[in-house]
């Protein structure tokens, strides 16, 4: 335990000082991995936990990015306020979802939020809707600026703002997680009737999960749109889904810090691919997800759990 | 004698030395090199356009292989957005950041450009020749960094309102047009282009939206308007639906499409070639299918171009001639620059382009910027379909 609190410690501080040490682009980027692994870590509540498929999150990603833009836009809001009311109406808008989809299982409910993942985009375009979202255009947003005359440069201060957001959405999760609810969460994946058995609300618990999982995802979003400065619905397409639940599975399922892994795969692997050839960019991924499905099987967080139970072995 | 040395060689140092302080360098540039930055949609749903990004990478090593530009070589970095404006914005800043690109030029996509039109303007890197018809790039008072290309949306549909006013001055005429920026950019145009007239010319308005499945009922409506003109404002599926229905209701206006949806393959074969004769509409470049072409010296230098640099590329793509003629525009900037290739000088040369051309363009289209012009391509010629290919007709015609 003790070991824990300090690699984690040491995490933190190698997260303070990483920005210090690369370019402003490169800040840019962590700063979208750790965007990324809020949204990981949302999913991963929802399907590693609950064991409900999710083909829609980008849907859940995507309102909360255009919450942020439009109050920001039309409102005036401070960038700051944004990123809780977008989780907000994430969290309720995942709950109400999730009560249809409570009689959908495995295969049917994740057709069910692919075609929300689908249609989002095109929602996003409609035309009564286009006074606020902007329609195929989307809306530009300006970055925040260091307060209270910081030196620090725009990126950079949107990376400290991010990193501090991701802790506390983490501290949020693992103390959902590790108690009754996160027991119940996966009493309900494992043995759905033996937890109706023991008391649990099962239909509560899941619509619930979706809300939260849904928040995570909001929130994601949000800080996603003050990073990219920019939303369109061409953003946010159905592949953004898939791409999320390849992270989570690349990650590790069930793993909190296996959204971080997933974030980090998300984030880089692509260009990675793009460097490698630039005739089958998405092959060569294909590639790299196959090699860590093969050679991780219960993903990154999966085999470093495994890796460190034999060192103690031996 | 010896004196007469010593002048000699002062006189060639006074010549050479303004010459070497006159060479002046941006990030990006240097004696030996250039490097321009471009993303293109080369994987996802728009990646039928990755052919352009293809031609501008094998025309610059063709510029490389004759030895550059003014002796430097070019570098061309181009990197997939799959027309995802997020996407777009993390390779923008890779290219200008890291890659450290004098400028980026031709990124493709309405929305992509917009994702990334503060970031540059911003940085002052120049987003130069963006592949995109939207009007908004020729904004030079609050975006002087970036340019456009091609004829936009509003200057093509000044161009028809012209003509409907040079050839049917008691025209009535009725629009679809597809409710989005691209639309009422178009719409824009027409009223524009027929001034105080366009209240009593235009008699019907009908828009669609993307995700209609068909716009029959909207050409019905506009039927029944007892207009003459059509000016059919739409994308390839909606210009294939609406060219048929009108046909097969009987309705026979004199038909303007807009350039979007000129191709023969994707929107008058499944239209109807029969029920596609007689529509009007514009081109600037020379077509690879069109025969009229089938001789001429500049597409015969295009074709062996293609053959030697790109050979994987289609001999019938006309994306593949665009590429050629922007990346020939290109081309002649950076002649201009000189030695000077500074950011500010790259726009400087980009707005002062004054009747330049390359033979790919159709005859009679040139080139012309200014500082406050940043429009490259005004002009295009007229052309109807025949029932069989597109002909060309009328003068080049200059939207203003």
């Amino acid at each position: 335990m003790r070991g824990r609190i300090l690699f984690l410690g040491v995490l933190i501080v190698v997260a303070c000082a990483l920005p210090f040490l690369v370019s402003s682009y490169r800040t840019f980027q962590l700063t979208l991995v750790l965007v990324y692994a809020i949204a990981l870590l949302g999913l991963n509540i929802l399907t590693g936990y609950n064991g409900q498929i999710s083909l829609g999150h980008g849907a859940f990603y995507a309102l909360g990015a255009y919450c942020a833009a439009i109050l920001i836009d039309k409102a005036g809001a401070p960038y700051w306020a944004v990123v809780p009311a977008a989780g907000g109406v994430c969290l309720v808008a995942g709950f109400l979802f999730g009560l249809p989809a409570l009689r959908l299982e495995g295969l049917y409910l994740a057709l069910a939020t692919f075609a929300l993942g689908v249609a989002m985009p095109q929602l996003l375009k409609y035309h009564h809707l286009e006074k606020w979202t902007g329609g195929v255009q989307g809306i530009v947003i300006a970055k925040p600026e260091a307060p209270f005359g910081i030196p620090l440069e725009a990126d950079r201060w949107l990376y400290f703002f991010t990193l501090a957001v991701t802790l506390i959405m983490f501290v949020l999760g693992w103390n959902l997680l590790r108690g009754r609810i996160g027991r119940a969460l996966v009493a309900i994946r494992d043995q759905h009737t033996a937890s109706e058995a023991m008391g649990i609300h099962n239909a509560l618990y899941k619509s619930l999960a979706f809300g939260v999982s849904a928040m995570f995802t909001g929130v994601a979003g949000a800080l996603g749109a003050l990073a990219v400065q920019f939303v369109a619905p061409d953003s946010f397409g159905v592949f953004l889904s898939i791409v999320f639940l390849v992270g989570i599975v690349v990650g590790g399922l069930a793993s909190i810090s296996g959204a971080l892994y997933g974030a980090l795969f998300i984030q880089f692997i692509p260009n990675i691919a793009d460097e490698i050839s630039k005739a089958a960019p998405w092959a060569i991924f294909g590639v790299f997800m196959i090699g860590f499905v093969y050679l991780m099987p219960t993903g990154v967080a999966g085999a470093i759990r495994l890796l460190l139970t034999r060192r103690r072995a031996q | 004698m010896k004196t007469k040395l010593v002048c000699i060689g002062a006189m060639l140092a006074a010549f050479a030395f303004p010459a070497a302080a006159q060479k002046k360098y941006d990030p990006g540039a240097s004696d030996t090199e250039i490097k321009i930055g471009n993303t293109n949609p080369y994987s996802g749903p728009a990646s039928a356009y990755g052919t352009i990004g293809k031609t501008i990478d094998a025309y610059f090593r063709m510029v490389n292989d004759q030895g550059g530009i003014n002796g430097r070589k070019l570098t061309f970095i181009s990197y997939d957005d799959g027309y995802s404006p997020p996407r777009t914005v993390e390779m923008a800043r890779k290219l200008v950041e890291q890659d450290q690109v004098l400028f980026l030029f031709q990124t493709l996509g309405t929305p992509s450009n917009t994702a990334i039109h503060k970031y540059m303007n911003l940085r002052k890197v120049p987003q130069l020749h963006v592949a995109t018809g939207a009007t908004k790039w020729n904004d030079p008072k609050n975006f002087p960094w970036t340019m456009g290309w091609q004829p936009n949306y509003q200057t093509e549909a000044q161009i028809y309102a012209r003509h409907i006013l040079k050839t049917r001055p008691d025209a009535k005429i009725a629009v679809l047009y597809q409710n989005d920026d691209y639309g009422k950019d178009y719409l824009k145009g027409l009223k524009d282009g027929l001034g105080d007239k366009a209240r009593s010319m235009i008699v019907a308005e009908a828009s669609y939206e993307v995700s209609d499945p068909t716009v029959d009922s909207q050409i019905v409506q506009l039927q029944s308007s007892g207009a003459n003109v059509f000016f059919n404002i739409t994308t390839p599926k909606f210009a294939a639906q609406a060219i048929r229905k009108a046909y097969d209701i009987g309705w026979k206006p004199v038909h303007y499409l807009n350039n979007v949806s000129i191709s023969v393959g994707s929107v008058l074969t499944p239209a109807g070639l029969d029920k596609s004769a007689g529509v009007i509409s514009t081109a600037y470049y020379k077509d690879p299918t069109d025969a009229h072409w089938a001789n001429d010296p500049a597409m015969k230098q295009w074709q062996a171009f293609m053959k030697k640099y790109y050979p994987e590329g289609s001999l019938i793509n006309a994306f593949s001639v665009y590429g050629y003629t922007v990346a020939a525009t290109l081309h002649e900037v950076l002649r201009m620059c000189g030695d000077n290739l500074t950011r500010e000088n790259v726009m400087r040369q980009a707005a002062s382009m004054k009747g330049w051309r390359v033979d790919t363009l159709l005859p009679g289209i040139t080139i012309t910027t200014s500082q406050d012009d940043f429009a490259p391509i005004q002009s295009v010629q007229l052309q109807r379909f025949n029932g069989k290919q597109w002909e060309l007709f009328g003068e080049v015609i200059s939207g203003n």
